[in-house]
């Protein structure tokens, strides 16, 4: 088994092209500057070839993508990295699509850069150019960089689920040993800080919210056709101006929403134009599944049942629930 | 008696088959509960979504009580197990945002107990009285 490039993917994607397994390939997408690759569609080999792309920077997930792909006839192709490979399992689990529309790839990965971190280390990036040696950047003040991969992984590869994908019709690449760090360890380290503090940090961080809904656009377990923050009359429809505490209830609400079918893939931190730690919500909600109605992956396997629709007669009681947090 | 003394709003969700009844008991035996407590009937306590509880905080409430049959008395069988799991989920993630714990509560009363659900309810004012207005939860968009 090879290392996962640009070509080999090509090769294979233009192969399952040609024998007729699939009519088009969902991918990424290249972009202007290197690092602004985008999800697309390609429906011929010459237009693949040409704008397909992967580097470092392809952290997008594809799984949500496939609710309105599959809905079209045919067959569609998509590269699937392990982590995406949960969400697309949840969404099985939850009936979302027909699994026989698709042909998935399953590619290993050795984790995605953050852009966000590199342009807050080393300011505007011009473009970024990938190879053996690492990711070399052009500042737009600061001449040519060559940084490594490991000083910008993205979030959630920091903490990694594991590098085998849990669902696929073909796996290429190899299966690499995997020492993700701890990954609650921020949130222990908040639940720790006194209630006080706890507001201060989150006051801080939700009031820059812009109210994108970018999170929301972007989770693959958000998969609702009609979403309640569309809802003019739910109250939250609309950003809250000149308030100390600013999209708190969107925040709770959608953490909520998704609470016990997240499968920690943090999409949403990596789309979050302003940098606010969503996925400290979410490991939140995990951590306390984990806790009190044992451990629970979504997404591991196919038809499980979640702890939220999932009861046992001797259930923690809602008031111990928070007095646990004091210990 | 001071002229300003602060009047909590409490909104209390009742199952309609337990809490409901119990607080129609509590009135039947002349037990006293404030006048602060709003109570909503629900048909259940699963009834109930978090949001809802967001709503009231949003909408100014000062604290909300959320009232059930006692688990594994439910009249769907097995409803307000699934409310056990949410709220505790809820109250531990408002916790976790730094809101006071005390302002959310989960009581178990039946339709016997009358006492019960007078004195709960006399204890949480008394509680939400303490604490003072709902600064941390509150929205403008929806202040009046």
């Amino acid at each position: 088994m090879q290392k996962i490039t640009r070509e080999s993917l090509i090769q294979k994607g233009v192969e399952l092209l040609e024998n007729g397994t699939v009519d088009r390939i969902l991918g990424w997408g290249k972009g202007e500057f290197g690092y602004d690759i985008t999800p697309t569609v390609f429906y011929d080999k010459e237009s693949f070839s040409k704008n397909f792309e992967f580097s470092s920077f392809c952290g997008a997930n594809f799984s949500k993508y496939l609710l309105k792909e599959t809905r079209k006839g045919g067959k569609i192709l998509v590269f699937i990295k392990p982590c995406d490979s949960y969400s697309f399992n949840q969404l099985l689990t939850e009936h979302r699509f027909d699994k026989d529309k698709v042909y998935v790839v399953g590619i290993s990965c050795e984790g995605m850069a953050d852009v966000n971190k590199i342009k807050q280390k080393y300011g505007e990036i011009a473009s970024v150019k990938e190879d053996e040696n690492g990711i070399t950047i052009s500042t737009l003040y600061d001449g040519d960089k060559t940084i490594l991969l490991d000083e910008v992984l993205l979030e959630r590869c920091k903490v990694c689920k594991g590098k085998e994908c849990v669902y696929f019709d073909e796996f290429i690449g190899e299966v690499k040993e995997n020492n993700p760090q701890d990954r609650f360890e921020k949130v222990s380290a908040l639940e720790k800080m006194s209630a006080d503090e706890r507001f201060a940090f989150w006051q801080n961080e939700l009031s820059r919210c812009i109210r994108c809904n970018a999170c929301r656009d972007v989770c693959p377990a958000c998969t609702c056709e009609k979403c309640v923050f569309d809802n003019p009359n739910s109250g939250v429809e609309n950003k809250a101006i000149s308030d100390s505490f600013e999209e708190k209830m969107f925040h709770i609400i959608r953490a909520f929403h998704v609470a016990g079918r997240c499968t920690d893939c943090g999409e949403c931190s990596r789309v979050c134009p302003q940098g606010i730690p969503l996925h400290l919500l979410n490991r939140k909600f995990i951590k306390d599944i984990n806790g009190f109605y044992g451990e629970y992956q979504a997404g591991k396997e196919i038809g499980s049942r979640a702890p939220l629709v999932n009861y046992k007669k001797d259930d923690l009681e809602p008031s111990e629930a928070v007095k646990r947090e004091e210990e | 008696m001071q002229v300003n003394e602060f009047k909590p709003k409490i909104v209390a969700f009742c199952c309609n088959w337990c809490s409901y009844a119990g607080a129609d008991l509590a009135g039947n035996n002349r037990l006293n509960y404030p006048a602060d407590v709003k109570i909503i009937r629900v048909p259940c306590s699963c009834r109930v979504n978090p949001t809802f509880i967001l709503r009231a905080f949003q909408r100014g409430a000062d604290g909300v009580i959320l009232c059930g049959c006692h688990p594994g008395d439910c009249h769907y069988t097995s409803g307000n197990y699934y409310t056990r799991r949410r709220m505790a989920l809820l109250f531990s993630m408002l916790d976790y945002l730094g809101i006071e714990r005390e302002r959310t509560r989960v009581e178990w009363v039946s339709a016997a107990e009358g006492a019960k659900f007078s004195t709960t309810m006399n204890e949480f004012v008394e509680t939400i009285k303490n604490l003072g207005e709902n600064k941390r939860l509150e929205d403008l968009r929806c202040k009046k």
